[in-house]
């Protein structure tokens, strides 16, 4: 066999020879990956939509309220609100499985204002511990959160929204400044962004047990709420009944009574929409599955028809003295060069298209951000050409082990 | 050159063996331009198809040169028809979507020369025959005379021990014809040993020995 350079020339002579042939091939091939990147790239945006509609609060949480009974028991009135205190956190904290983060909050009774050097702006406060902010994903602009150093020490810190740096302190840096909080002045630690919006980026953070010594909160908690690892979300309907059970029974609710203590499951809910999502990513693999599947068939069968094409060039070949092990090569050789070209021209142009959506297509409620790793693509890509080229394997074979002389006379 | 040495071939198609060739002697000596005639079912297929390395045998012995031709690997039988032999078809049998000159060249691309100095001796073979000046088109812009001129050129390229002929005017007219017998008979009297194998007798007769095949024996030679 001559040089490889030498054997490449040949087979692109070939190749651009017969142009009808390798035209058709290389649409089946360029044509399957495209449909298949596209469609990937659509799932992807499908999946990014169901994330960025959760956004803004941990999908991984259980938020519990204070609910009114709803039926007398132990003495209790029906309508009387249930009252949680610091006790009620160290139990959910001690007793549920599989938990990951835990703050509690509590409402100081304050009027909702805040003051600076005379200046009065409107402002909601929360009393929370340091993990509530992977509750909220609240984003740290400038300084820092709250810590547990703040909690032990019951420091007089705040950290505060932008939507109230902006109105309160206009451009002068808020970090170390003294506020005025319902009469107590707190000093300015950090400031933060939510992507709740301007409601959630109009609140002012507190160390609870700050809150609760200097403004007559006692050891009073107005809701609890936690996260779970991934590993316990199949089990948030069990976790949720769990932590109502363990309240029910500490704050003598009657354990058929389901409004007292009130549960909001953003895992239950998550992992709903999850499902459905799941369900619309395997279609999605179903169906590129199915491309890739389709185009394997494809290339095989072109593969097929080539050979059959080309029984008398074959022929000729062998009486020339090709071996049968050149036929073969030559015949994959060319199958590869042809696929694998075709199909990474596919891959860029599928690429270009979802890049596409991504920057031009208007914001909708179905599809965001549609994207696509590329190691996936690639690997749709080789598979489909090594697939393809072992499809052609045994039509090839059968070529090169043809007898020349029936080959020749073959019309 | 060729010498065959009681060459015995049977088919075994279904229930009844076809014995084909019943021990075929012959010997052919260097440059000589031999002439193999019988009529359709008479083995001359067969043997032009062992004689080309082709088909197997059953029996017997065939000698090419020096070499001895019998039960060889498909890679040694690509290399021996290669290096040894080189065929001109009634139907000419170029690859369509190649030049004449690449035509010509492409019995040297399994021996592994190089291109430049594949097409260089391509040229130099497709000039022999006197198609210097259409070495660039593809065979569906040429004749049958020219195409088999080119077929007889590539069947050159590779300076081969013997040429094996097979019908090769029969897809020709009469002037055309006797071009390309004159060629042949120029190619032989510059050494080549020729094989022509016809069922045509006045191709025959402008040979310099003709055999006789018929049932798988030789009966007779002129």
């Amino acid at each position: 066999m001559a040089g490889l350079l030498d054997g490449f020339l040949e087979l692109l002579d070939v190749l651009l020879r017969n142009r009808v042939r390798t035209v058709m091939t290389a649409l089946s091939v360029a044509w399957g990956i495209f449909v298949l990147v596209v469609l990937l790239g659509l799932g992807r945006g499908l999946e990014n939509n169901v994330r960025w509609m959760y956004r803004d609060d941990a999908v991984n949480s259980i938020w519990v309220y204070r609910g009114r009974r709803t039926i007398p028991y132990q003495g209790h009135p029906v309508g009387e609100r249930l009252r949680y205190t610091n006790r009620d956190h160290e139990l959910v904290e001690a007793r549920v499985d599989g938990l990951e983060k835990i703050s509690s909050r509590f409402y100081p009774p304050i009027p909702d204002s805040v003051r600076w050097q005379g200046k009065i702006v409107a402002a909601d406060f929360r009393a929370v511990h340091p993990d509530h902010r992977y509750l909220e994903n609240t984003l740290v602009e400038t300084g820092r959160f709250l810590d547990e150093a703040d909690l032990l020490e019951k420091r007089k810190v705040a950290v505060i929204g932008v939507q109230i740096v902006g109105t309160l302190f206009g451009d002068h840096p808020p970090i170390g400044e003294w506020i005025d909080i319902g009469g107590a002045m707190f000093k300015v630690v950090g400031t933060f962004r939510d992507v709740g919006g301007v409601n959630e980026e109009s609140q002012i953070y507190l160390p609870i047990t700050t809150a609760q010594a200097s403004f007559a909160g006692a050891d009073r908690v107005d809701q609890v709420m936690f996260t779970i690892d991934d590993a316990h979300m199949a089990d948030a309907v069990a976790i949720e009944d769990e932590v109502r059970e363990m309240l029910s029974r500490a704050h003598g609710v009657s354990p058929a009574d389901r409004r007292a203590v009130r549960i909001r499951n953003n895992v239950e809910e998550f992992v709903r929409v999850q499902s459905i999502f799941d369900m619309l990513a395997a279609f999605v693999w179903l169906v590129g599955a199915g491309t890739v599947a389709a185009g394997i068939v494809g290339v095989s069968n072109i593969l097929l028809v080539s050979v059959k094409e080309r029984t008398q060039e074959i022929g000729l070949r062998k009486a020339l003295g090709a071996t049968p092990g050149s036929i073969v090569r030559m015949i994959l050789a060319e199958a590869l060069l042809l696929t694998g070209t075709a199909g990474y021209a596919g891959l860029i142009a599928g690429l270009l298209v979802v890049e596409g959506l991504r920057r031009w297509v208007p914001e909708n409620d179905y599809i965001r951000d549609p994207d696509i790793e590329l190691s996936t693509a690639v690997g749709a890509l080789v598979l489909l050409v090594v697939a393809g080229c072992l499809g052609g394997l045994v039509p090839a074979w059968r070529a090169a082990t043809l007898d020349p002389i029936v080959a020749l006379r073959e019309e | 050159m060729i010498r065959l040495v009681g060459i015995d071939k049977t088919y075994r198609v279904g229930a009844h063996p076809l014995h084909v060739l019943k021990g075929l002697h012959l010997t052919v000596p260097p440059g000589e331009l031999l002439a193999i005639m019988g009529s359709s079912g008479s083995g001359k297929s067969t043997l032009l198809n062992i004689l080309g390395i082709l088909d197997g045998y059953d029996g017997g012995e065939y000698w090419l040169g020096d070499a001895l031709v019998k039960d060889l690997s498909e890679r040694k039988a690509a290399d021996y028809r290669n290096r040894f032999l080189g065929f001109v078809f009634q139907s000419f049998h170029l690859l369509p979507f190649k030049t004449a000159l690449e035509n010509v060249a492409l019995p040297l691309y399994y021996q592994g020369v190089s291109r430049k100095e594949r097409l260089r001796r391509a040229a130099e073979h497709l000039d022999q025959v006197g198609l210097s000046d259409w070495s660039g088109h593809l065979p569906g812009e040429l004749s049958g005379g020219q195409k088999q001129r080119v077929a007889i050129a590539r069947a050159l390229v590779t300076r081969p021990r013997v040429m094996l002929a097979d019908e090769p005017t029969g897809a020709l007219d009469s002037v055309t014809t006797q071009e390309i017998m004159d060629l042949l008979k120029r190619v032989n009297a510059e050494g080549m040993t020729i094989v022509v194998v016809t069922h045509e007798s006045d191709i025959a007769e402008q040979c310099a020995r003709t055999v006789f095949l018929k049932d798988g024996r030789f009966e007779g030679e002129r």
